[in-house]
C-alpha cells in the first residue's frame, strides 16, 4: 500500500527526527508563537475608534481605575498571531478526521456565506417580529425539515448543543410524567452511551442504571424488559449506537418501555447514519435531539458552537420549551411566556435566553436545501458504505469485536486485542498523527477494551479512505510488532506527547507575569 | 450532490470489497417496517448553489438588518463594530473545521487560543481563572447557581430584580427540576434611582442562601457598587454571583471581581460575535482559584511535552461528563469554541487601550442620547448612573410605540412590556442602548419619532 497515488514517499532517515536545533526554535513552516501576554503590548491597540464626544460621565464613582492587563496588538500582528496558531491545528480541511461519534464531515462554504447575510447575522433577538419575518420563517423551515425527516410531531429549536438537547428531552419527559401524576425515579442507560446521557439524567434528578449489552454489542432486550417497572421514567438509547450498530430490537424496546409506562429518549448524535433511510418516529421514539453540527454539517469550530434541536412525539409535544415559532395566517409569530398560556400551558418553560442557534440554523438550512431529500438519503448511504469499507479493509489487522454482528452503520469499531504488552490504543493514535491523520476516537465506547472508533463520513473519497486505511494498517502492524518508536510518537507534530497528569495536578489556567508566578510558589 | 465525492464505480467496487450485494444490504439490521423505499416525501430534491443562494437571500431580505436602520436595541445583546480581520481569521479552516482539542499535539492552535481567552476573561472580570466558554450568558448564569449550591451545600438562591428576565426564566425552569429555591422580584421604574433592589437583596441573605445573583449593568441599565453586597454574602457564607451581559462596560466600570464577586458570568456576544438573532453566543465563566475544581465546562491548562517544550491541554476533565458520567459537575460537552475565538481576537485587537476607548465612546454617546431623548415631551430618564444603556419612562405604553417605530424603519429600543408582559407598572418603560455604531443623526431620528408617536 503506497501512501499516495504516485507511490512516492519521503525518505525519513530513521524514526527519530533530525535533532538540528534552530536559533528561534522554529522548524521552517512549523512556527513557534508566543502568547499575546508575552510581547509587552499592554499599551497597544489594533483599532481606531471615533473619539468620544464631550459629555459629563454618569458612572457614579464606579470608574475602573486599576489596570486590567489586556495586551493589544496591531492588525498585522493580530492576523499573524492567529494565522500562525491556526497552523498548529489539524482540521477536516486538511485531511481525514475519523473521530467516531463526532462526525467530522466537510463544512460547505456556502453555509458560511449564507449565515453572514446581514438579514440573518445582523438582526437582534428582541427586534419587533414584524422586522424579522424572514428569520422566523427560516427557523420554521429548518424545524419542518427536522420533523419530516424524523417522522415526529413537533420540534424544539432552542437547545444550544446536543447535551442541552438531551436536557430538553428529559425535562419534557419529566414534565409529562408529572402531569399524569406519575413521578418516576430511574433512567436506564446502556453502558455504551455517551457520558452526557447519565450526566443529563442525574442533573434532572434521576437515578441512573446501566442496561447491559449483548455479546453482539446491542442492548440486551431481555435484561431491559426484566428491569422495566413503575419506577422507570425513561430509557435513553443511542441509535445507531456508539458501537456503530443499528439497534435491531428498537421497535420492541420502545413497545416494552411504553407498555411499562415509560418513555423513550433517543440520543440522535448518530442520525447522520440513517437520515433519509429511517425515520426515528417509526421506531417508537418519544424524543430525540439532533446535533446540527454532526448530521447537517455546521462547523465544529474547535469545540462548538453546536445546536441541538429536539423532535418530539405527540405524547411529549405539549411540554416542549419556549420560545417557539408558529405560522399563522398573518405571518410568523414567536410564542413566548406571554402568549404561551393560551394554548401551550404545559410547556416546561424557557431553557435559554432568546431563540437558539440562529447562525447554525442558517447553515443547516443551506445544507438541507443543497442536498434535498434525495441527497440526504445518499449522505447516509455513503457514510455507511465508507465505514463498512474501512471495517472490512482493516479487520484482518485490527480486532473488530462486533465485525461478525453484521454490517456496521456510520462508524467502525476496533479494539486493542492482540497488541503486545506495553502497546496501546494511545500509541496507535499518536502514530497516526505522524502519518498526517487525526486519530480516531480512543477508549470510547467503554464496552470495548482499548476502543478505536473510526467514522470516515460521506465526504471522504475512496482515494482518501485508501490512504487512511494504509496509514492505520501500517501503524497497527508496527504496534503489533512492538516497534518502540511508536511509544514516543508523535515525532513530527508541533508538540511531542503532552503531560496531562502534570497539567491536572497543579493547574495553570491563566497566564501570569513571571514574578507573580514565582511569588505564588 | 456536490459534497459527495464517491462515484458509482467507487460504490460498486467498495460493495464488492465489503461483500454486500447492495446498499440496502448494509441497512438490513433496520426493522423492515421502518425501512424507507425512497426519498422522504414532502421535501424538495437537491438544488444547485445558485438556487439555494437565491432562496436564502430572499428570506434574508425579509428582515430589517440593524445596519440598515437607526438601531437602539440591547437587553442582553449589543451591536458593536467588529473589525474585518476577526471574521476573516475565524474562517480559517484550521479553526473553523477543527474539533474539540482531544489530541493536543495537533490542536495547539485552538488550545493556545483558549488559554489566552481564559486569561483575557479572568482579567476582564477581575477573577483568578476562567473556563473555555459556555453556551451563552443565560446558561452560564444557571450553571453558576448550581456551582454555588455544590460549594455551599445550600439550596436557596436570591436573584436580583435587575437580572435579565430570560436569565431568571432559565433559572426558574431548571430550579423546578433540581429543587432549588429561587427568591425573585420584578424591577421598579423609579426616576433617577435604581429602586429598592439592593436593600431587598441585603435583607434576603440568610443561613440557607447559597448565592445572590446580581447583574451589572442591570436590565434597566443601572450600575451599582457590589462591595457591600459581597461583604454581606461572605458574612453569611453565601457566594456573590455577578452577571455581565455587556462586557464592553468593563472598559469603564470596575469589574465584579474587584468588588468582591466570587463567580462572574457573562454574555460575551458584544465582543467579536455579533447579533445573529440570539445565537450562537458565548458564555463567559470566571471564579476564584479555590473554586476552579467546582467549575463546569472545559478548561485549558499549561503543561510541557516529552521534550520539555511548553504546550497546552484540556485539563481537570475528571469534573466532566465523559469521565464522571452521572457524577459530573455539568452535562455540558460542546461549548462555544469558535465564538470564544472571535471574542479573543477582537479583544486582542482592542487591548486595554482600545477597550477603554470603546467604553468611553459608548458611555459618552449614551449620555448625550439620554439627555436628548429625555427632552422629548412625555419622556423621562429613569437612570441616575448607567453605562451605554438606559431606561426611559414614556407617557404611554412603550410596546405599541416600539412597533409603530419599527413600521417606520426605526429600531428604537426594547419595551419592558415585551420582557415583563405581566407587570403593568413597567409597561411604559423603554430600554435604549447606544453604542459606537449609533450616530447623532440616529439619535435625532429616534427623538423625533418618539415625539410624534407620543403626541
Amino acid at each position: 500500500m503506497s501512501i499516495n497515488a504516485s507511490g512516492w514517499r519521503p525518505e525519513l532517515g530513521g524514526h527519530e527526527q533530525d535533532e538540528v536545533s534552530t536559533f528561534t526554535g522554529n522548524r521552517a513552516l512549523m512556527l513557534e508563537e508566543a502568547l499575546i501576554f508575552e510581547r509587552d503590548n499592554f499599551n497597544g491597540t489594533g483599532v481606531e475608534l471615533p473619539s468620544a464626544p464631550k459629555a459629563a460621565f454618569r458612572l457614579s464613582g464606579l470608574e475602573r481605575n486599576r489596570p486590567i492587563g489586556l495586551p493589544g496588538l496591531s492588525e498585522p500582528e493580530t492576523v499573524r498571531h492567529y494565522t500562525r496558531l491556526s497552523r498548529q491545528n489539524y482540521a477536516i480541511d486538511l485531511g481525514v478526521f475519523p473521530l467516531g461519534s463526532c462526525t467530522m464531515k466537510h463544512n460547505p462554504r456556502l453555509n458560511e456565506k449564507m449565515a453572514r447575510l446581514p438579514g440573518f447575522s445582523d438582526i437582534h433577538p428582541l427586534a419587533p417580529v414584524s422586522t424579522v419575518q424572514g428569520a422566523l420563517e427560516l427557523i420554521d423551515l429548518v424545524g419542518e425539515w427536522l420533523v419530516t425527516l424524523t417522522g415526529m410531531q413537533a420540534v424544539a429549536m432552542s437547545p444550544k448543543a446536543g447535551a442541552h438537547g438531551e436536557l430538553c428531552g428529559l425535562l419534557a419527559i419529566r414534565s409529562a410524567l408529572e402531569a399524569r401524576g406519575d413521578a418516576r425515579s430511574v433512567i436506564l442507560v446502556p453502558e455504551s452511551a455517551h457520558g452526557t446521557n447519565p450526566a443529563t439524567a442525574a442533573f434532572c434528578g434521576y437515578a441512573v442504571e446501566n442496561i447491559p449489552a449483548t455479546a453482539e454489542g446491542r442492548v440486551d432486550l431481555e435484561a431491559l424488559k426484566a428491569r422495566l417497572g413503575p419506577d422507570v421514567a425513561a430509557v435513553m438509547i443511542t441509535n445507531p449506537n456508539t458501537c456503530g450498530l443499528f439497534e435491531r430490537d428498537m421497535i420492541a424496546i420502545s413497545e416494552a418501555v411504553h407498555a411499562a409506562g415509560g418513555l423513550v429518549y433517543c440520543d440522535g448524535a448518530n442520525f447522520n447514519a440513517i437520515v433519509g433511510r429511517v425515520r426515528p418516529g417509526d421506531l417508537g421514539i418519544d424524543a430525540m435531539h439532533i446535533n446540527l453540527h454532526k448530521t447537517f454539517s455546521t462547523p465544529h469550530g474547535g469545540g462548538g458552537p453546536g445546536a441541538g434541536p429536539v423532535v418530539f412525539s405527540a405524547a411529549l409535544a405539549p411540554y416542549a420549551p419556549l420560545p417557539f415559532v408558529e405560522k399563522q395566517a398573518d405571518g410568523f409569530h414567536l410564542v413566548e411566556e406571554e402568549t404561551a398560556g393560551e394554548h401551550h400551558a404545559g410547556s416546561f418553560g424557557r431553557m435559554v435566553a432568546f431563540h437558539g442557534q440562529m447562525g447554525m440554523f442558517t447553515r443547516a438550512a443551506t445544507y438541507m436545501l443543497s442536498h434535498g431529500a434525495d441527497g440526504l438519503r445518499q449522505v447516509a448511504e455513503d457514510a455507511v458504505l465508507n465505514a463498512n469499507y474501512v471495517l472490512r479493509r482493516l479487520d484482518d489487522v485490527l480486532d473488530a469485536p462486533f465485525g461478525g454482528s453484521g454490517p456496521c452503520m456510520h462508524e467502525a469499531l476496533f479494539s486493542d486485542e492482540g497488541f503486545p504488552d506495553g502497546f496501546s490504543t494511545l500509541d496507535v493514535a499518536k502514530g497516526l498523527i505522524d502519518e498526517g491523520f487525526h486519530p480516531m476516537t480512543m477508549y470510547f465506547p467503554l464496552v470495548v477494551h482499548g476502543s478505536m472508533l473510526v467514522e470516515p463520513t460521506e465526504t471522504e473519497s475512496k482515494a482518501a479512505l485508501d490512504q487512511f486505511i494504509g496509514a492505520l494498517r501500517s501503524v497497527a502492524e508496527r504496534a503489533k510488532a512492538g516497534d518502540a518508536s511508536l511509544k514516543s510518537a508523535p515525532h513530527f507534530a508541533p508538540r511531542r506527547r503532552l503531560d496531562e497528569t502534570a497539567a491536572a495536578r497543579k493547574p495553570v489556567l491563566v497566564w501570569r507575569e513571571p514574578e507573580q508566578a514565582i511569588a505564588a510558589e | 450532490m456536490r459534497y459527495l465525492p464517491l462515484t458509482d464505480a467507487d460504490r460498486r467496487e467498495m460493495l464488492s470489497v465489503i461483500g454486500a450485494s447492495s446498499i440496502d444490504d448494509l441497512f438490513r439490521d433496520v426493522p423492515e417496517t421502518a425501512r424507507l423505499a425512497g426519498p422522504i416525501a414532502g421535501l424538495p430534491a437537491h438544488a444547485s448553489e445558485i438556487a439555494v443562494e437565491r432562496q436564502l437571500s430572499a428570506l434574508a431580505r425579509k428582515n430589517l438588518a440593524a445596519g440598515d436602520a437607526p438601531f437602539f436595541l440591547g437587553c442582553g445583546a449589543y451591536r458593536h463594530h467588529v473589525p474585518a480581520s476577526v471574521d476573516h481569521l475565524i474562517q480559517r479552516g484550521e479553526f473553523l473545521t477543527a474539533y474539540t482539542p482531544y489530541q493536543p499535539e495537533i490542536a495547539q492552535g485552538t488550545l493556545q487560543v483558549l488559554f489566552e481567552f481564559q486569561t483575557q476573561v479572568a482579567r476582564l472580570f477581575g477573577c483568578d481563572a476562567a473556563n473555555a466558554s459556555m453556551y451563552d450568558g443565560s446558561t452560564a448564569c444557571w450553571e453558576a447557581i448550581g456551582m454555588a449550591r455544590r460549594i455551599t451545600r445550600r439550596t436557596k438562591a436570591v436573584l436580583s430584580a435587575g437580572l435579565h428576565p430570560h436569565y431568571v426564566s432559565v433559572a426558574q425552569t431548571m430550579a423546578r427540576f433540581t429543587g432549588d429555591v429561587l427568591d425573585t422580584a420584578v424591577p421598579e421604574l423609579k426616576d433617577g434611582a435604581p429602586g429598592d433592589d439592593m436593600a431587598r437583596l441585603l435583607a434576603a441573605i440568610d443561613d440557607k442562601t447559597n448565592c445572590v445573583v446580581v447583574q451589572n449593568p442591570n436590565i434597566l441599565g443601572h450600575i451599582a457598587d457590589l462591595s457591600e453586597l459581597a461583604a454581606r454574602c461572605h458574612e453569611k457564607g453565601a457566594l456573590l454571583i455577578a452577571v455581565v451581559t455587556e462586557p464592553v462596560s468593563l472598559g469603564a466600570i470596575r469589574s465584579p471581581g474587584e468588588m468582591g464577586a466570587d463567580i462572574v458570568v457573562g454574555e460575551g456576544q458584544a465582543i467579536g460575535v455579533g447579533l445573529q438573532f440570539g445565537g450562537p453566543y458565548v458564555g463567559l465563566f470566571a471564579t476564584r482559584e479555590k473554586y476552579v475544581r467546582q467549575m463546569p465546562g472545559r478548561l485549558c491548562g499549561e503543561t510541557v511535552d516529552a521534550s520539555g517544550k511548553r504546550g497546552f491541554v484540556l485539563t481537570l476533565s475528571t469534573r466532566e461528563q465523559h469521565i464522571r458520567r452521572e457524577k459530573a459537575t455539568s452535562n455540558i460537552c460542546t461549548n462555544s469554541g469558535l465564538c470564544a475565538l472571535a471574542f479573543s481576537i477582537h479583544m486582542t485587537l482592542l487591548g486595554e487601550k482600545g477597550l477603554r476607548d470603546l467604553a468611553a465612546v459608548n458611555h459618552a454617546q449614551a449620555v448625550l442620547a439620554a439627555e436628548r431623548l429625555s427632552r422629548v415631551p412625555g419622556v423621562s430618564l429613569v437612570n441616575g448612573a448607567f453605562f451605554n444603556e438606559f431606561t426611559l419612562r414614556l407617557s404611554g405604553e412603550a410596546r405599541p410605540v416600539v412597533r409603530a417605530m419599527a413600521d417606520r424603519g426605526i429600531l428604537g429600543g426594547v419595551s419592558l412590556g415585551r420582557l415583563y408582559p405581566d407587570a403593568a407598572a413597567l409597561a411604559n418603560g423603554l430600554v435604549v442602548a447606544v453604542t459606537e455604531t449609533s450616530t447623532a443623526e440616529d439619535v435625532e431620528t429616534l427623538a423625533q419619532a418618539l415625539e410624534e408617536e407620543l403626541a
